[in-house]
């Protein structure tokens, strides 16, 4: 067994539900992604920079949510089935509780609570929070010419003229492949 | 709640989780249908309101179905609808990822690890850009949004931190 398996098995399911409970919490506001790299990649070391990465755009292309989806990947690569079980509890538990209080409230009381403000400022940081996960990324992984064109294109496809998703990821995923095919051995 | 009502959740939401390809966002529209004009679970402008709570609170927004299944059928209506419609895709990404892990000299991991990466970048930062256009209300906005993203980059404060003093400059009504 290698060292980086013998150390992930002594990652306890309690730690996966932790730690995702913690991603969730965060998140208040949005930017879940951006939060999930600050936990996974930064703080936990659980997983480097590209194996994250290309973990989340599968976790898009897949069916279902993308932060659920997410902890399972990463909740099975680490602990298999309850691994997946631990880490989607986490994630969603407390989260659960809160927003039936909330939805308890708006169909009892008819509004919701006053948090607008605090609302407003969260998501501006949470916005930032984003686009410092793409500047960081960013610099390690856009090193050549084809790299910075392939960003651009998946920028300016989903982002900019608001093309779907999957067209997206259709259109730029095969050039990323092509690009990024290990070429035959040269021992 | 009737045994209807729940067999009707675990049907609605369990095949929305295969059909919501892209995240859970997709499926919303025929989620709304099915349960305001459908079934008439709630109105319309209920639905609305249930959509902007899931966005505000922590956690994934896909939880808009556990205030979907709350009103349908309480609070095990909620339980029942939030793992329909998590489990199928669930089950489905286990699979992609026992796959994934068992391909971990292939060439096709390879080259979607690396070449995924900067498109990934990409709609990171697309999602930045669309999510700023929806929430930032202003130049006051927009400053904060910029300062944080210079905290972010060049200190290491911990997010939660600025996260905190963002909600208090807005909660004070700066934004």
């Amino acid at each position: 067994m290698s060292e980086a398996e013998a150390e992930k098995l002594s990652i306890s399911l309690l730690d996966l539900a932790l730690t995702f409970n913690h991603i969730a919490l965060a998140s208040f506001g949005g930017g879940l992604s951006a939060w999930s790299r600050e936990v996974l990649v930064v703080e936990k070391k659980w997983m480097g920079d590209e194996e994250f990465l290309s973990a989340v755009t599968m976790c898009r292309i897949l069916p279902g949510a993308n932060q659920v989806n997410l902890a399972v990947f990463v909740g099975t690569k680490m602990r298999g089935i309850p691994g997946a079980i631990s880490a989607i509890v986490g994630l969603t538990t407390i989260p659960v509780i809160l927003i039936l209080i909330l939805g308890y409230a708006y169909f009892r009381f008819h509004e919701v609570p006053a948090l607008q403000g605090v609302l407003h400022g969260a998501t501006a940081a949470a916005v930032a929070l984003t686009l410092s996960m793409a500047i960081k990324t960013g610099k390690k992984c856009l090193g050549s010419v084809v790299a910075v064109a392939l960003f651009l294109g998946a920028f300016l496809l989903n982002g900019l003229i608001r093309f779907p998703l999957l067209g997206t990821v259709a259109i730029i995923g095969p050039l990323a492949l092509l690009w990024a095919w290990p070429k035959p051995a040269k021992k | 709640m009737n045994v209807k009502t729940l067999l009707q959740i675990i049907g609605l939401f369990s095949s929305l989780s295969l059909l919501s390809i892209g995240g859970g966002n997709t499926v919303l529209p025929e989620m709304h249908r099915k349960t305001v004009q459908v079934y008439h679970w709630m109105s319309d402008g209920q639905f609305a309101d249930v959509f902007a709570i899931s966005q505000a609170a922590p956690g994934p927004s896909i939880l808009i179905v556990t205030l979907v299944g709350y009103k349908a059928g309480g609070i095990l209506g909620a339980i029942v609808a939030t793992i329909a419609m998590m489990l199928p895709a669930g089950l489905l990404v286990y699979m992609v990822t026992r796959f994934w892990q068992n391909a971990q000299n292939s060439p096709l991991r390879h080259a979607i690890e690396k070449g995924f990466a900067p498109l990934t970048v990409g709609l990171v930062l697309a999602s930045g850009y669309v999510m700023s256009r929806a929430a930032d209300h202003g130049l006051h906005a927009y400053i904060l949004t910029g300062l944080c993203t210079i905290i972010f980059v060049f200190t290491k404060v911990n997010p939660l931190i600025v996260v905190a003093v963002a909600g208090l400059i807005g909660y004070l009504g700066l934004v």
